[in-house]
């Protein structure tokens, strides 16, 4: 499966290459297997069209509701996508060559995680605006939830990674996965939700947005090393 | 014996522990029982009815100190499993297994006594108040680490993914407390409102100060009993725990 050799010089930019080599390594696995990327961006559409058949068809629980739909079907659609981040990399033993790696572990699960929103988490952030659609957002609503889930849902990706590394090769991982992620994922649903609510309330979403950009670069710097941690656990 | 003389350390392993484990239950245990009853005696006979609530506001005696405990207990967790991790050692992740059910015990109670005081003081028994709601969040916190911790077959992986989990867990806490308080100021206004309770007369204080007390003491107690179980359980195979069984016999 791991077509590249770990051979790289230990250097000062080990760092980033150490991203760049997982980036790209993850991002060639993800392109062979478009199939099951396209299952879970269906799971994401199958969700949000869901609630219109439970709540019925009339316009306005519709668009008070649809933020919050289209952003807890989001935490679902990631959650359903975590698994595949470590799970064939710790089946076929990759994963315990990554942690044997010169580059550092922190910086591979770094490119891991950038290359997992990038498949997973970016086509679902572009369909919303459709989705959004549906619901009878207007523009300006649309706009900011799109920049919400933008924003929001890398950090989802980040601690849900951590997560993913904790319940390597455990049964029953799913389920469990669910219930170790999503209380951590409630601040980025509520302020990516609160930021369309605060349009609607006729202030400006700067504030949620900001808040929603300072939990992504603080994931940025902390769940790697909480991920590349749990990863040592599971390999050992 | 001064007491810089004593190598605490010495406690750290599981041998050394669980005599000393043994002695401190009872020192705990009893005034935890102690203080329990006069607690109560005081809570529920002393204190004087409330004007406002009438009889049903005698549930903060247990609602307080649970939710309390419910959140220091989780602290106390992220302690213990950060020296689990640094110092790698097993006592520490035992002591945080053994925390682990009461902190989920009385996040429990908190939960289930205030929707019980819910009721007669605002008629309803749940409302997505910033506290309960992030209460509920604290509760799914620690069944999460009783369900990863039950997940993993081998002990000392599950120590360190539990303590990985719980120290990740800790820093969420404020954030997730304050994302609510934000969230329910945005959608609800202040109207269901616990910060503005009217002054408490000094004998309810003290009862439920006492009644904290208690709860305090009785968490350390249970703990420190836990702890000595899952020491016998999972050092089975060494000698001391065949020396105490033997002795026991």
């Amino acid at each position: 499966m791991s077509e590249a050799t770990l051979q790289a010089p230990l250097a000062d930019d080990s760092a980033w290459r150490g991203i760049a080599w997982a980036l790209a390594r993850d991002l060639k696995l993800a392109l062979r297997s478009r199939a099951e990327l396209g299952v879970q961006l269906l799971f994401y559409v199958i969700v949000v069209t869901l609630f219109p058949l439970g709540i019925g068809p009339e316009p306005g629980p519709l668009h008070t509701l649809g933020p919050g739909v289209l952003w807890v079907a989001a935490l679902l659609a990631s959650l359903l996508a975590l698994p595949r981040l470590f799970a064939v990399d710790f089946a076929d033993g990759t994963l315990e060559q990554m942690t044997l790696s010169p580059y550092p572990l922190p910086a591979i699960v770094s490119g891991k995680i950038l290359a997992h929103w990038l498949a997973t988490g970016a086509p679902l952030v572009a369909l919303s605006p459709l989705l959004a659609l549906q619901f009878g957002l207007d523009g300006r609503e649309m706009a900011v939830l799109t920049a919400g889930l933008l924003v929001g849902t890398p950090t989802l990706s980040l601690m849900g990674a951590i997560g993913a590394a904790l319940t390597l090769g455990i049964r029953a991982g799913g389920a469990l996965l669910a219930l170790l992620t999503l209380p951590l994922y409630v601040p980025v649903l509520i302020f990516g939700a609160g930021a369309v609510e605060a349009l609607r309330a006729g202030t400006a979403p700067g504030g949620e947005l900001s808040i929603l950009i300072a939990a992504l670069l603080v994931s940025i710097v902390g769940a790697p090393l909480a991920c590349a941690a749990a990863v040592r656990i599971a390999v050992d | 014996m001064s007491s810089s003389s004593i190598n605490w350390f010495r406690f750290a392993s599981p041998a050394s522990f669980f005599p000393l484990a043994r002695k401190l239950v009872p020192w705990f245990a009893l005034p935890a029982a102690l203080l329990a009853a006069a607690g109560l005696y005081l809570g529920l006979v002393v204190a004087p009815t409330d004007a406002q609530q009438g009889d049903a506001y005698r549930i903060i005696f247990i609602h307080v100190p649970a939710a309390w405990m419910s959140m220091f207990i989780y602290v106390v967790m992220a302690f213990w499993s950060a020296i689990a991790l640094m110092f790698n050692t097993r006592l520490a992740a035992m002591m945080v297994q053994a925390l682990a059910p009461t902190g989920a015990l009385f996040t429990f109670l908190a939960l289930w006594t205030g929707s019980l005081w819910g009721r007669p003081a605002w008629g309803t028994y749940w409302a997505w108040d910033a506290r309960m709601t992030s209460e509920l969040i604290l509760l799914f916190l620690y069944f999460g680490y009783l369900a990863l911790r039950g997940a993993i077959a081998d002990p000392r992986r599950a120590d360190r993914a539990s303590a990985v989990l719980v120290l990740v867990g800790v820093i969420n806490v404020p954030i997730i407390y304050f994302s609510v308080r934000w969230w329910n100021t945005l959608h609800q206004g202040a109207s269901v409102s616990l910060t503005s309770a009217p002054k408490m007369a000094a004998v309810m204080l003290t009862a439920m100060l006492i009644m904290t007390l208690a709860a305090w003491l009785y968490a350390i107690a249970i703990a420190l009993m836990r702890v000595q179980a899952i020491m016998l359980e999972r050092e089975r195979r060494t000698g001391w725990v065949e020396g105490f069984a033997g002795a026991a016999e």
